[in-house]
């Protein structure tokens, strides 16, 4: 037993909401069966299936846990900031049952062990499962490669370079060469290091008008020609975290069409906000990568409609509050995202831009195929993890209703829509938000 | 924050002073003729009028600077204000204090005004944001920024030898990338409904966006750009630009964009010639200009000090003194 789950049933039923399975295009309104924690049938029950609980579920959305592809837990080493609970537990609240974290911890995951350490942490709370990113280099140090296979061994699936670039083109190569030995996929934060060196904002109009030091669209399209280049050269299979720029999206549509092995996501603010945001130096707007133009925003949209862009992420960074009470440039850059997620996705639905199944695909099956896991869609005799939802509910998102220990956020006060019911990981229910009476 | 302008109060009134940007016409030419009043104040037996009788204000300098804390201080203390002068430089951050500590410390001494001077764009915002409800904060110089009350002393000069900024066609030569005194010099400008605003370096020391960003005309030839201008304003070249590898070497910078005698004679026969100070003599201009017939750099100096104290007592004003003019003649007509 864990933090997160008291005695539960091992046998339920949940009945009459509209089922959204992205991986597969099913999308009608049925039942689904749940046994020993797995996925036992969808429609009818077998016929000696004996519920301990129905859940009445009309009217609601049961759609496969999140999935996660960037979300720092902040724990070992900055507990002040969040812990692996207390953001696992956000996430559960969010609908997230699997979320990938950076190696970015104190001390960095370049170890089995602290790879380990990781994911028995989460294991004890029991709320989310966390897939820990191993570091490419040693000490994130962008020096010497990681002991790559002992951290595939201990249950990293993919590499990551968190958001520190590898300065040296040629620790680059080496370090995808050798991960492309185990199969491994690397996320890179495509950004280089001297271009984007003592940045801030978009340099564009508002560093301009703000006096800020920007970040070029160059330092993100420096660092993706190059790291195109060195993927077409190993055959290693690379993953682009977080764009932000237009021209980015160009570059990947064309080197996808060449046939190199590279996929991307976004941060689902990109697909919202611009620069403008920062115009009164409003320091929950400080983000990295910046937040470029109103075309940039256009441009990735029209990626993720696309699917060159095929997942949506949170890029979840909790601060404590005194991290950002500072001037603009002293702010730690980072915003708390986990609860944001699933409205914002909804509300590209909302805007026109996906379909509801295709909009949830970038935030399950899709992020789950990026990071080689099985999960990410609804499959019979898999592991039950679940988002039960009311699509209909709209809130207004209060740091005070935060789960996070984060409470920085550019949405605060913003309407948000889509209330996450029940949360289901292997069968278990590891959060449950009671209706609301009117 | 958001939307609304952050430095006005609910009733539209000035409270802080932290950037021209947003800021409307009458408001700035409201500032300018109220400084006009104080003016005749250094000609008068007693330098001081009691508009700001009882308020303390507090010069919170994080960045060393001389003669900009003087003349606010000089201003304060002719508004009849006690003043308190803190050089925090980093020693206080380097002890643990964070900026909002030694921001509630002085509000607990019931400081009235801050005046804000710091490196880091968008500090005096920051601090405005976080102040007590009855204190005002002015932008003494925020990073590359804004140093709007500068803006402001640089147009009050430009209108006493031009009697009006509308019309007028302005160049503003050197390191327009870094310099928070060239943002609110051009705000102002816009604002104030001059004709052409030209901005003119090499193209490392002006931002890629800075004509739309800014509304201005960008030129890479120093002739052609103060060709039939009003008003020249040279900034000042910090060294740092050559080590940060935004230039090769002073000499070539003087050689391109120095202003001389020579070179001046493109601009229109009464140009006046204008630098924020302190002068890098051969290196943003000869001796020669700077000391020149044109040139109106120590005129610059005394009217800051009319222009602190117009936006300190307009400040302080909006909300204890709302409606009071100022207690001299006005001598604008």
């Amino acid at each position: 037993m864990t933090d997160a789950t008291a005695v539960h049933p091992t046998h339920l039923s949940i009945l009459g909401a509209r089922l959204i399975d992205p991986a597969s295009g099913f999308d009608q309104i049925s039942d689904l069966h749940l046994a020993d924690g797995k996925l036992l049938a969808v429609g009818a029950p077998p016929a000696d299936f004996h519920p301990e609980q129905r859940i009445e579920a009309s009217g609601l959305l049961a759609i496969p846990g999140l999935v996660d592809l960037c979300a720092r837990l902040r724990q070992p080493g900055l507990e002040q900031k969040a812990t692996i609970r207390s953001e696992t537990r956000a996430a559960a609240a969010a609908g997230i049952t699997t979320l990938c974290c950076p190696p970015d911890t104190q001390p960095v995951v370049d170890t089995p062990a602290v790879a380990q350490l990781i994911r028995q942490t989460a294991e004890a709370a029991g709320f989310a499962r966390v897939l820990p990113a191993g570091s490419l280099t040693q000490q994130l140090a962008g020096e010497q490669i990681s002991e790559m296979a002992a951290l595939q061994r201990a249950g990293c699936p993919v590499l990551s370079h968190a958001d520190r670039p590898i300065a040296s083109a040629r620790v680059q190569r080496r370090a995808l060469e050798y991960a492309a030995t185990f199969g491994l996929t690397c996320f890179l934060h495509p950004a280089n290091a001297s271009l984007a060196e003592g940045g801030l904002v978009h340099e564009g109009r508002l560093s301009t008008r703000l006096g800020l030091p920007g970040i070029p669209e160059a330092a993100e399209t420096v660092a993706v020609a190059r790291d195109l280049a060195l993927a077409e050269q190993t055959g290693a299979r690379i993953h682009f975290r977080g764009l932000s720029s237009a021209r980015a999206t160009e570059m990947l549509a064309e080197a996808r069409a060449r046939g190199i092995q590279v996929t991307a996501d976004v941060s689902a603010h990109q697909l919202f906000l611009t620069e403008e945001a920062i115009a009164t130096f409003d320091a929950n707007a400080l983000v990295r990568p910046p937040l470029r133009t109103e075309t940039d925003r256009q441009a990735l949209r029209a990626a993720v409609a696309a699917g060159v862009i095929s997942a949506i992420c949170s890029d979840h960074q909790p601060h404590e509050a005194d991290a950002k009470l500072a001037p603009f440039p002293q702010a730690a850059p980072g915003i708390s995202t986990l609860e944001t997620l699933l409205p914002l996705t909804l509300r590209l639905t909302d805007e026109g831009l996906l379909p509801l199944p295709a909009a949830l695909a970038c935030v399950t099956c899709h992020a789950a195929d990026i990071l080689g896991w099985p999960g990410g869609r609804l499959q019979l005799g898999a592991p039950a993890d679940l988002c039960l939802l009311d699509p209909n509910v709209i809130t207004t998102l209060d740091a005070e209703q935060m789960l996070s220990q984060g409470k920085h956020s550019p949405f605060l006060g913003q309407p948000m829509r889509g209330q996450v019911r029940q949360t289901f990981l292997g069968g278990c229910l590891v959060f449950d938000r009671k209706p609301q009476t009117p | 924050m958001t939307g609304a302008n952050p430095q006005l109060n609910a009733q539209g009134q000035l409270r802080h002073f932290l950037t021209l940007d947003g800021l409307d016409r009458a408001q700035l030419t409201g500032i300018l003729d109220h400084a006009e009043g104080f003016l005749s104040v250094a000609r008068q037996p007693v330098k001081k009028v009691p508009l700001c009788r009882g308020k303390i204000i507090a010069n919170l300098f994080f960045e060393n600077s001389t003669r900009t804390r003087t003349t606010f201080e000089l201003a304060a203390k002719r508004l009849s204000a006690d003043v308190l002068n803190l050089n925090i430089s980093t020693s206080a951050t380097a002890k643990g204090e964070t900026l909002l500590d030694t921001l509630r410390n002085l509000e607990a001494m019931h400081v009235d005004m801050f005046v804000v001077r710091h490196s880091d764009s968008g500090a005096a915002h920051f601090i405005a944001r976080h102040a007590a409800p009855h204190v005002s904060v002015i932008n003494a110089g925020d990073g590359c920024h804004a140093h709007p009350t500068q803006g402001m002393l640089d147009m009050f000069t430009i209108r006493q030898h031009k009697g009006d900024i509308a019309g007028l066609k302005v160049a503003i030569v050197g390191d327009i990338l870094h310099s928070r005194v060239a943002r609110s010099q051009i705000n102002a400008l816009n604002i104030l409904g001059a004709a052409e605003v030209r901005v003119i370096a090499p193209r490392t020391l002006i931002p890629a966006a800075a004509g739309e960003a800014l509304g201005v005309q960008v030129f890479h030839d120093l002739r052609a750009g103060i060709a039939d201008c009003d008003v020249i304003i040279m900034l000042r070249l910090q060294h740092e630009r050559m080590t940060g590898g935004f230039l090769p070497s002073e000499h070539e910078y003087f050689f391109l964009f120095g202003l001389t005698e020579k070179r001046l004679a493109s601009a229109k026969p009464d140009a006046i010639v204008m630098h924020p100070g302190p002068i890098n003599r051969g290196v943003e201009m000869d001796s020669e200009v700077a000391d020149g017939p044109r040139s109106v750099i120590l005129e610059q100096v005394s009217n800051g000090l009319a222009i602190r104290m117009a936006v300190m007592s307009t400040c302080l004003g909006s909300h204890n003194l709302s409606g009071q003019a100022p207690a001299t003649e006005a001598a604008h007509d």
